[in-house]
């Protein structure tokens, strides 16, 4: 099967002045599972471009096994994409479709016909062959977009919020065909999703993109314990960022001044350098926030609300102090656990090991 | 909807409540499209109808004696021939032509395109007989063409370059170029573009991509421009009878010349129906193969049951398509100019060239109008000294201030009548369930089908009868039968982008129905109320063939007067006349582009 790395160096993109695409640097293994995250107009489809020869970089080179594509046209890179609106030819049959790309290689149609055949089985779709593709759902669509993709082996495939338009169930299922895909051809997969579950769950790295500009390159582990800007920490996952001070930096942790307290506290660092006096947000997911009624913990605040999601219950907290922003404690929903009344005063605490020290302001 | 969900209502009171509600909906059904369906009954179907019984009625005995007439000589079915012959070879150039000019406004940027678009719709607008006799003029022995030819040592002396078959094509596709291209941009522009890009990601060259992507796409709008400006062609008369010599006569000038010279309404009628026939079947041809529906631009459902083509065809087309993408590559690879980096998303050098060559050659003769109307030397070129003599003469001349106001009056009084009647059939098209919808809509689309010259022959008959020839009334009317189609149709196409949820939101908030036309959905449809108006208008600003009939002396029109100068002879005062009509057309397309933004704004 064939695989290969992808090398990005110093691409840039841009629309008149705007810059769409800061120069960006970016290496992906040979069949790696790498994620595009981040909001809308974040550059993850200008960068997908870029790499497919569909658009024209202004600055930088893209290497694909080490040889430069950067000038190569689209049909000569060997990169498959499947696009956000599965692009599927109208005028063609699933079957047409399918086929297409190995036709413009110029395979045999015995061969052809066998290998659509094929695609069609690894989608589970073997039985819409003849129809065209406004006679599809919009998931058998998604699946014969990949199925178009995956039947000519291209050595790198861009997926561009494939799973978009489809319905929670459905979109559980495309993950793990997609997973399986991977896991069976060892393609490197670049995929773009807005979902953060997606991405957590299906990626061996996420690169989390915010401005046109890579912001954190790394393991959904890392990503989500130990983010290197607010940003990240905020677009991943929910948490609470609390101001502070660093007062000193040892080699298991910091020992940091909650924003106007006097009593020290504890915290691990996210991997970056700090300096005693430098000022840092003091990250804590909501299910590491204990809620209690005793005085002991670090903060104390009001209950502004209670919502139960399902298996998750969220507390809502004002802190004593006004000007810090509203706090988020989950917990598992239980039946018996004794009820809180709005208004009601919290203390608030958290083991030191799950305070993650994040360095203050936008970017590194 | 609302009864659905009463299923605790008895059932013979919900049969009855059914009846009187379908009632009061089938007579608001008869009040919104009933004046549409009566204008197009007296004023289409019954002059037509009234021709074809001359033909055949002789003191009202029948008589076959004019298609014996017809058909005892060779000559009209020679001239029969000629028209044919200039329309498809017409069809063929605009669509040749036309196609890489949509092609590039459809994949350029927002400015380019606005700046293509508008050099195309100038001419689009531009009076035929502007853009006739500009022709007249630069293709005349002391025109540009011959003046360049000699300058360059090409020729010695003047060669005749007009009344022959290549300058009556010339005009034709001039006449009917943004035709075609405006109609295939409609299609072009619902191409999704992603769709050629994917096949490059699978690996399909440029050439490959447009011939098995792009080109089968777009077929449709080439198949509805094929057509249009085919039956466009078959019932002109001004560039033939300009621009042509005698072997270029084309069959609705026969007609003229049978009504206006020997009153043979019997013949004029047989000769009507030979083109109306003719037309008929190339509609039956055009929807045999590829199924009327794909007229209106919307692509037909490709469906295995549905596809018209055998499969056999269907194969021969495909191998086809594959060896013109295998041949389209070669050359891209051969021709040295071809740079690896191409952008991929910048249209082609050699594209754009061709794309404004077109454009100039469409758009130059109107312009080359403007410095002779400022010259003393007559229509000769170069244009010499400056004066304002001819504009003097036409803004002094009754006749032409006269015939200016007329064309005024009337295009108002058309786009108010086409407008008043065709907006609630419109609403109609769109927001009722009426049974029948696809035959109503043929039924209203038909005054485009059937030979302008047609129309207004049966209208002359029709009208002489009633008195109303030479009225301003009876012009309106015979304008409006002509222009409400494309009222309908630009109005269907405003109607389908408005959300209706915003008048469910109105009534929700207690505006009453008219309450809601009146302050929620008049306003916004303003602009595109507006623009279909403007059309009308121009429509009926810009007729001749209805008007050839009606009018004369005093009465006509500026198309009207202008023709009867142009027949009698080519003076500057008609260069004058262009330039006022070009600059006034120019600040209408103007007008109306500027209301057509702020609509798309909001
Ligand atoms: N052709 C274009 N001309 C001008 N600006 C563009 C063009 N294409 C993209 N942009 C701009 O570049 C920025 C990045 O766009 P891009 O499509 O890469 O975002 P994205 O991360 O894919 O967003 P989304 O998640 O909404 O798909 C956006 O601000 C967009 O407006
Ligand atoms: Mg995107």
């Amino acid at each position: 099967m064939t695989s290969s790395s992808l090398r990005v160096k110093g691409l840039t993109k841009r629309y008149g002045d705007f810059v769409a695409l800061a120069p960006t640097s970016l290496d992906v293994a040979k069949g790696e599972f790498l994620t595009l995250l981040g909001p809308s107009g974040s550059g993850k489809t200008t960068l997908l471009s870029l790499i497919a020869g569909l658009a024209h970089p202004d600055e930088g080179q893209i290497l694909v096994d080490d040889s430069d594509v950067t000038r190569s046209p689209a049909y000569d890179r060997d990169i498959g994409v499947v696009f956000q609106n599965y692009a599927l030819f109208p005028h063609m049959t699933v079957e047409d479709n399918i086929a297409f790309p190995l036709k413009m290689r110029k395979i045999a149609d015995a061969d052809a016909r066998r290998r659509t055949a094929e695609a069609l089985e690894t989608v589970r779709l073997p039985y819409v062959a003849k129809r065209y593709p406004r006679e599809l759902s919009g998931g058998q669509q998604q699946r014969i977009a990949l199925a178009r993709c995956i039947v000519y082996r291209p050595a790198i495939i861009l997926m561009d919020e494939p799973l978009g338009a489809l319905d929670k169930k459905l979109r559980d299922q495309m993950q793990l065909e997609i997973k399986r895909i991977h896991r069976e051809l060892r393609t490197t997969i670049i995929y773009v999703t807005h979902d953060q579950e997606e991405a957590m769950t299906m990626s061996d790295r996420i690169c989390l993109m915010n401005a046109g500009a890579i912001e954190q390159l790394g393991s959904p582990e890392d990503l989500y314990f130990r983010p290197q800007s607010v940003f990240v920490a905020d677009f991943l996952g929910e948490s609470n960022l609390l101001s502070a001070t660093v007062r000193q930096v040892d080699a298991q942790g910091l020992d940091i001044v909650l924003a106007d307290q006097t009593a020290p506290s504890r915290a691990v660092g996210n991997g970056a350098r700090f300096t005693a006096g430098e000022p840092i947000k003091l990250m804590v997911r909501p299910q590491n926030l204990h809620v209690g009624d005793a005085a002991s913990g670090k903060l104390t605040g009001r209950l502004v609300d209670v919502m139960i999601s399902g298996s998750m219950t969220r507390l809502y907290i004002a802190p004593e102090k006004a000007d810090m922003p509203h706090l988020v404690a989950a917990y598992p929903t239980r039946s018996s656990a004794a009820p809180y009344e709005i208004g009601q005063l919290v203390s608030l605490g958290w083991n030191s090991a799950d305070a993650v020290a994040i360095r203050d302001g936008r970017g590194h | 909807m609302a009864l659905a969900k009463a299923p605790a209502v008895e059932s013979g009171q919900l049969r009855s409540v059914i009846r009187s509600r379908s009632r009061s909906q089938a007579w608001t059904w008869v009040a919104m499209g009933g004046p549409l369906v009566l204008l197009l009954v007296f004023f289409l179907v019954y002059p037509v109808g009234q021709l074809l019984v001359l033909s055949i009625t002789n003191d009202s005995a029948f008589t076959l004696a004019p298609y014996r007439q017809l058909f005892a000589s060779s000559v009209y079915v020679d001239v029969l021939l000629i028209t044919l012959k200039i329309s498809l070879v017409t069809t063929l150039v605009c669509i040749v032509t036309g196609y890489p000019i949509a092609y590039l406004i459809s994949v350029v940027g927002k400015e380019r395109k606005a700046t293509l678009l508008f050099w195309v719709l100038l001419s689009f607008w531009t009076s035929f007989l502007v853009r006739a006799f500009a022709w007249i003029v630069l293709l005349g022995r002391n025109g540009v063409i011959n003046k360049l030819l000699i300058s360059l040592g090409i020729i010695s002396s003047p060669a005749s370059l007009l009344y022959n078959f290549g300058s009556v094509l010339v005009g034709m596709v001039n006449a009917l170029l943004p035709l075609a291209v405006l109609t295939m941009l409609s299609v072009m522009e619902n191409i999704d573009r992603n769709l050629p890009r994917a096949a490059a990601t699978l690996g399909a060259r440029p050439g490959m991509a447009f011939w098995k992507i792009y080109f089968p796409l777009s077929l449709p709008g080439v198949a509805a421009a094929g057509i249009m400006v085919f039956v466009t062609a078959i019932g002109f008369f001004i560039v033939p009878a300009l621009l042509g010599g005698r072997r270029e006569t084309m069959i609705t000038q026969l007609i003229i010349d049978q009504v206006q010279q020997t009153l043979n309404w019997g013949f004029a009628g047989a000769i009507s129906v030979l083109l109306l026939l003719v037309v008929l079947i190339v509609f039956a041809a055009y929807d045999r193969l590829l199924g009327l529906s794909t007229m209106t631009g919307a692509s037909a459902p490709r469906t295995a049951a549905t596809s018209r083509l055998s499969s056999p065809i269907q194969k021969a087309g495909d191998a086809l398509l594959t060896l013109l993408g295998v041949i389209s590559d070669r050359i891209i690879l051969l021709s040295p100019s071809r740079r690896r980096d191409r952008n991929p998303d910048q249209a082609g050098l050699g594209l754009q060239a061709f794309v404004w060559t077109m454009l100039i050659i469409i758009s130059a003769p109107t312009l080359l109008m403007i410095p002779l109307s400022f010259g003393t030397g007559g229509l000769n070129w170069p244009p010499q000294g400056f004066t304002l003599h001819w504009y003097e003469t036409v803004l002094h001349s009754p006749v032409w201030t006269q015939a200016f106001l007329r064309s005024l009056l009337v295009g108002l009084g058309t786009g108010a009548l086409a407008m008043l009647i065709g907006t609630p059939a419109a609403f109609l098209l769109v927001r009722s369930n009426i049974p029948a919808k696809a035959a109503w809509l043929a039924f209203i689309l038909s005054p485009i089908v059937v030979p302008r010259m047609i129309i207004a022959v049966g209208l002359f008959y029709v009208f002489a009868s009633m008195g109303l020839v030479g009225s301003a009334f009876g012009l309106i009317l015979g304008h409006t039968v002509v222009a409400v189609p494309y009222v309908v149709m630009t109005m269907m196409a405003v109607l389908r982008n408005y959300d209706t949820r915003l008048d469910h939101a109105a009534q929700s908030l207690g505006a009453r129905p008219f309450a809601t036309l009146r302050h929620i959905t008049f306003p916004i449809l303003g602009a595109g109320m507006f623009s279909s108006f403007l059309f009308a208008f121009a429509t009926s600003f810009d007729e001749l063939t209805i008007a050839l009939f009606a009018t004369g002396g005093l009465n006509a029109t500026l198309p009207k007067q202008f023709w009867d100068e142009v027949t009698l002879q080519v003076s500057p005062v008609i260069a004058a006349v262009s330039t006022c009509l070009f600059i006034f057309m120019g600040l209408l397309i103007f007008v109306a582009e500027r209301l057509r933004r702020r609509a798309g704004a909001r």
